[in-house]
């Protein structure tokens, strides 16, 4: 089922939990809604179950615009944040609530709600109250439940925030297996954009209640539309350097410790119009080299290797830089070195924070 | 902190205690033992406080008495006529009040009057609503076309003018109780139960109603004892009478009635321990039916 918001906006007295949302989501298609806390992300999955009424704007399921719908009427399946399963029935009375609801004969839906727990793994818990689980298995039991009635939208309210790292990636390749399997259309709430990157079709990164982008996950990392964007994508986070633009001297300077920059290539610096820019560079997209041919010149000060990655930080002057590098790479703290830049893999924002990189070359 | 406990630390503890330890001495402990000793009093002297004979005479008197069977029948269906009634009347006032109503802190002080309102003065009220010519309830019922009832004159319709006057005098406390346990009630359940499809019906029935069962059973077992209790209604509605023909007759006015108006002590306590015993064994099997049926 194809889900459509247009304008729709949410408040709280004066509060703007969501303003002007516009977007579709195709049918059977997972989207992820990424941001940071109290960006707006249950709220607007309230909206879409009916649990709120947005002040303005409408809803549409399919063709159908369901703004006085009820929930109970809405055929969606949801995990709340904090799971809401009832505590006086037992996990498996839990899972078959939904079922019972929709007056399924009770064997069938004993059956679908005993195939639903061993596909979460909660098999052997059914006669459990919620009390007695743990927060992982009361998350788990939250997605059976939310699954079990083969709904036409699911909802997810950061279904996998309390499960151990290992598991979460299992249940997350589930949940998109599942999801996948059934074709249906699924909204994914997360604040963990390598867990939006992973098993999102498209994401939709939120902030203050308005819309940054919303596109391939890929995508985002690739063609931030603005520094909010970048910063948010990419673990590691992105380098932002601002610089002011000398155009007669057709050279960037570090605002931080004037520290002059070479210009890359690609860029047209006659076509800037602000003074300020911001240069926005990945850690994985710097690398070390010698100190007269690094655009940058810095020293080193931590070396962390993680896994396969060495990851570094430098102190350009004051500034800040981490940069990954091979981890047999001979550097110690301390060591002065240059550090050069995949130059097309540079984005450049203006003084707003838009990013100008397309305009400019 | 967790000091053992010295007899210093014990006897400042007791001194602490003992004006409200004397008070409840004096005036419950010392006559519920009083009372037990008296009920096995078969010839007493009350004048010269001499006990001549001892023995199971007064609890074989009350089971012959005609009365005190009356009075526990009627005690029985004064108890089985307040309680669900008030339960379920407290239940449905109190969903309209947890609702979003205008002037819901109002309404609630309103139901709240008749609990803080002396017995007598309401009785006094009610007497007059019941009353046969001039009664409003009459008037009322006379829209409809039913004729005068005699509330308080009739045998027939004495209880129930004694339920309806208890029912609306226990109202106010079981609804400020409901309303208490209704708003412990996480959102979030409801919440969810619409997202799964329940309409208001079957929250209701699967949300509210077991997550507020211990504030039920809470209730029940009050309101259960206290009508086992009843006796100031009585006293009051039927001009110090226990209604027409003994219509009303309840086992504590049966007490009241061989204490202080027979002087029959020893009867009046033997009379006292078996309705104990009765409300005794009714808490054992409310907490037993409790304990399978509660959620906690
Ligand atoms: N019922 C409410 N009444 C008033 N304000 C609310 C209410 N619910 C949410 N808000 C406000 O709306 C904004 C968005 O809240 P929301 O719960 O949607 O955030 P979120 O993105 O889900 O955050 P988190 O990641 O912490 O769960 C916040 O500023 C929050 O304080
Ligand atoms: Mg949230």
């Amino acid at each position: 089922m194809q889900v459509k918001l247009i304008d729709v906006t949410m408040k709280f007295n004066d509060v703007v939990a969501v303003y002007n949302l516009n977007i579709t989501i195709e049918s059977g298609k997972l989207v992820s809604l990424l941001g940071p806390s109290g960006c707006g992300k249950s709220t607007t999955l309230f909206l879409l179950a009916g649990l709120y009424k947005p002040n303005n704007g409408s809803i549409i399921f399919g063709d159908k615009k369901v703004n006085e719908i009820e929930p109970e009427n809405r055929e969606i399946g949801m995990v709340f944040q904090n799971y809401a399963l009832y505590p006086h029935m037992s996990v498996l009375k839990n899972i078959m609530f939904p079922l019972n609801m929709q007056k399924v004969p009770k064997k069938e839906a004993e059956k679908r709600a005993k195939e639903m727990a061993d596909l979460v793994r909660i098999g052997h818990l059914l006669a459990r109250k919620p009390g007695q689980l743990s927060g992982g298995q009361q998350q788990r039991v939250a997605i059976a439940r939310a699954l079990v009635k083969q709904p036409k939208l699911l909802l997810l309210d950061e279904p996998l925030s309390n499960l151990d790292a290992r598991l979460r990636l299992e249940m997350r390749e589930e949940i998109r297996r599942i999801q996948q399997e059934v074709g249906i259309t699924t909204i994914f709430v997360t604040h963990d954009q390598e867990e939006a990157m992973s098993i999102s079709d498209q994401v939709l990164l939120l902030n203050d209640g308005q819309i940054q982008q919303y596109n391939h996950p890929q995508y985002l990392y690739n063609h931030p539309i603005n520094i909010f964007v970048a910063k948010f994508m990419g673990n590691p986070p992105i380098n932002i350097l601002e610089t002011m633009v000398d155009k007669e001297a057709k050279k960037l300077i570090l605002t931080s410790n004037e520290q002059q920059m070479m210009i890359p290539n690609k860029l047209n610096i006659q076509t800037i119009q602000d003074e300020k820019i911001y240069l926005g560079i990945r850690p994985e997209e710097l690398f070390i080299t010698s100190l007269d041919e690094g655009a940058l010149q810095g020293k080193i000060t931590y070396v962390e290797t993680i896994g396969r990655d060495t990851l570094i930080r430098a102190a350009i002057g004051d500034e800040p830089l981490r940069v990954i590098i091979p981890p047999d790479t001979k550097i110690k703290i301390g060591d002065l070195v240059g550090f050069g830049m995949k130059e097309d893999r540079i984005h450049i924002f203006d003084s707003t924070g838009r990013n100008i990189s397309q305009q400019l070359t | 902190m967790n000091v053992h406990p010295t007899l210093k630390s014990t006897l400042k503890a007791l001194l602490y205690l003992s004006p409200a330890l004397m008070i409840i001495g004096v005036f419950n402990i010392y006559p519920i033992i009083k009372s037990f000793a008296m009920s096995f009093y078969s010839d007493y002297d009350y004048f010269n406080d001499v006990v001549y004979e001892r023995g199971l005479d007064n609890f074989i008197y009350i089971m012959k008495d005609a009365d005190f069977w009356l009075a526990m029948k009627n005690t029985f269906i004064f108890v089985i006529g307040v309680v669900p009634l008030s339960i379920i009347i407290s239940l449905g006032i109190a969903l309209l009040l947890n609702t979003n109503i205008y002037l819901r802190g109002f309404f609630r002080t309103i139901f709240f009057i008749p609990f803080v309102t002396s017995v007598v003065a309401v009785s006094i009220v009610w007497r007059w609503v019941f009353h046969t010519d001039y009664g409003l309830l009459n008037y009322f019922l006379g829209f409809f076309g039913v004729d005068p009832i005699s509330w308080l004159t009739d045998p027939a319709w004495a209880m129930p003018s004694l339920i309806i006057l208890s029912v609306w005098k226990g109202l106010g406390y079981n609804i400020i109780i409901f309303l208490a346990g209704l708003q412990n009630i996480n959102k979030q359940y409801y919440l969810a139960a619409k997202v799964d499809g329940a309409t208001a019906f079957y929250r209701f029935i699967h949300i509210t109603i077991p997550l507020l069962s211990p504030t039920t059973f809470f209730i029940s077992i009050v309101s259960i004892i206290n009508s086992f209790k009843v006796f100031d209604e009585v006293f009051a509605l039927f001009d110090r009478r226990p209604g027409p023909v003994n219509s009303a007759l309840t086992v504590v006015y049966y007490i009241f009635d061989k204490f202080y108006v027979e002087w029959e002590f020893g009867i009046a306590s033997a009379a006292a321990y078996v309705l104990f015993i009765v409300i005794f064994l009714f808490t054992l099997i409310q907490l037993y039916i409790g304990k399978r049926n509660v959620h906690y």
